[in-house]
């Protein structure tokens, strides 16, 4: 997984199958990966750096996974927590797909409504639906907006 | 989920979802005939579907019932279902009263102890049940966003009575009706006194009157103030917010002063109630050196707000805004059904 490098510590290996997902805000990086429903007990064989340094934005995270590569409605979940964040599909050790995320202009079933008096926190058959606005995250049920700390609500 | 909801653009909205919510103005889910007329709407869910011209077209539409000028028995053989899962005295009678007064009919359910939701059906079932019975539902429900969620289910048209602390939109119509009988909208000075985190009606006739370029001016006891988000639309609306710690600061100034109850049935305990309740009430001392047209308005039921003597003033108009449900509520049984 990984090498000795002789400058000064460990780096992360090329993957040969999976996705890379490049330029995650600082410090976000577990937390995309919660999004993506990936934790301690799943079978994938991941690398996580944190607090990468980047030419570019300062200070980055970095997360390769082996063997899955990422559907678009993954990829743009992604975007609410790493919006600047890049996508590369790997496959044989070679990128052939790059793409940016998009935040999309609704999310069902991704945020669940912190509003306990809210229809979509019932036995209902109805997934939380929120609307992604300069101002945050509003619930398209009962209105209720989220502002911040979009991680902490995320299904 | 059932059906996909219609949803409206809204200005500035991303068009791959084709905006946020229920178009008053669109028509029905796909495969039903659309309504008839110049101006129709379908569902009438939430006073953020609305733009100032459907609001305007409604309360002119009341006017003609309220004056008698309609066809007579023109729901003559349609049929609302009344869903009331919480109390409601006025909201459900007038809806009663306004369907029989079009020469149409109603059933209703009183509550979820009366109806299969004792049972653990789900709303959305009861919905598409009811909507086999009857020609439009009528719907109040304890949960915020219940109609909305109503509206998707449906394959009748939904009209919300109240859903939680969210949104009363019939109530907003009869509140701006009984201001416009008397003067403009636009322009005035617009007092919110009591309960407006918990108080929908607040909530929506604010959003309401956002549209008409009031100057709004809240008086809530401490913990009450009016939900963060609905201040922020408010501003974003252009509406000019100015918060006052007591009515004395500000009721002279006031064309209209909307006053609403503590709602008891949505504090988590009754301590919680009793350390807020009777903070504030209306009496006629109060009402030395008001406007001389000052409205002073309430949905009703009150519980000590306001002083029974007031209701000896002019200012008083909370009786003749209830009595104003009837035409408004006409007028939206007859928009979604006509």
């Amino acid at each position: 997984m990984s090498r000795k490098d002789p400058s000064g510590g460990l780096v992360i290996s090329p993957i040969k199958n999976g996705t890379v997902i490049d330029h995650i805000t600082a410090g976000e990086a577990l937390n995309v990966l919660r999004i993506l429903g990936i934790t301690g007990s799943t079978q994938e064989c991941l690398s996580i750096a944190t607090n990468v340094r980047s030419k570019r934005v300062g200070k980055k995270d970095i997360v390769k996974i082996e063997n899955r590569e990422l559907r678009t409605e993954e990829v743009d979940r992604i975007a609410l927590l790493a919006p600047h964040a890049k996508i590369n599909i790997i496959r044989d050790f070679q990128v052939v797909e790059k793409k940016g995320v998009e935040i999309p202009c609704v999310l069902r079933g991704v945020v669940k409504c912190p509003n306990p008096g809210c229809i979509t926190n019932t036995n209902e058959p109805v997934e939380s639906t929120f609307e992604v606005l300069d101002k945050g995250l509003q619930c398209l049920y009962c209105d209720w907006l989220i502002k911040n700390d979009i991680a902490s609500h995320i299904i | 989920m059932g059906s996909e909801p219609v949803f409206r653009r809204e200005e500035g909205f991303c068009p791959c979802h084709g905006g946020r919510r229920n178009d008053p103005g669109a028509g029905p889910p796909a495969g039903q005939k659309t309504p008839e007329g110049s101006h129709t709407m379908y569902h009438i869910i939430s006073i953020h579907d609305f733009e100032k011209n459907d609001l305007d077209h409604l309360l002119d539409r009341a006017k003609e019932f309220d004056t008698g000028n309609y066809r007579s028995r023109v729901l003559d053989g349609k049929l609302a279902a009344l869903l009331f899962f919480e109390p409601s005295t006025r909201t459900r009678m007038s809806f009663a009263t306004a369907m029989a007064r079009l020469g149409g009919n109603s059933i209703s359910v009183d509550s979820v102890e009366a109806s299969s939701i004792a049972k653990g059906e789900t709303l959305a079932d009861t919905i598409r049940v009811v909507s086999g019975y009857a020609d439009a539902i009528v719907l109040r429900h304890p949960k915020e966003g219940a109609a909305r969620l109503a509206s998707e289910f449906a394959t009748v048209p939904v009209i919300n009575a109240g859903d939680g602390a969210g949104q009363h939109p019939s109530q907003t119509l009869l509140d701006l009706y009984t201001i416009r009988q008397s003067m403009p909208i636009e322009g005035l000075d617009v007092g919110l006194l009591g309960d407006l985190r918990y108080g929908r009606t607040a909530h929506s006739l604010a959003l309401a009157l956002s549209l008409y370029g009031v100057t709004l001016h809240t008086i809530a006891p401490g913990g009450l103030e009016m939900p963060a988000n609905i201040a922020l639309e408010l501003r974003e609306h252009g509406v000019e917010v100015v918060e006052h710690a007591d009515v004395e600061e500000v009721i002279r100034e006031l064309d209209v002063l909307y006053v609403t109850r503590i709602q008891r049935e949505r504090f988590p305990d009754s301590a919680s109630y009793y350390n807020v309740a009777s903070s504030y009430r209306i009496t006629p001392e109060q009402l030395s050196g008001v406007r001389e047209d000052l409205m002073i308005l309430h949905p009703l039921p009150r519980a000590g707000e306001i002083d029974p003597a007031v209701d000896r003033t002019p200012h008083a108009r909370y009786f003749e805004q209830a009595r104003n449900g009837v035409p408004v509520r006409m007028a939206l049984l007859h928009e979604v059904m006509k």
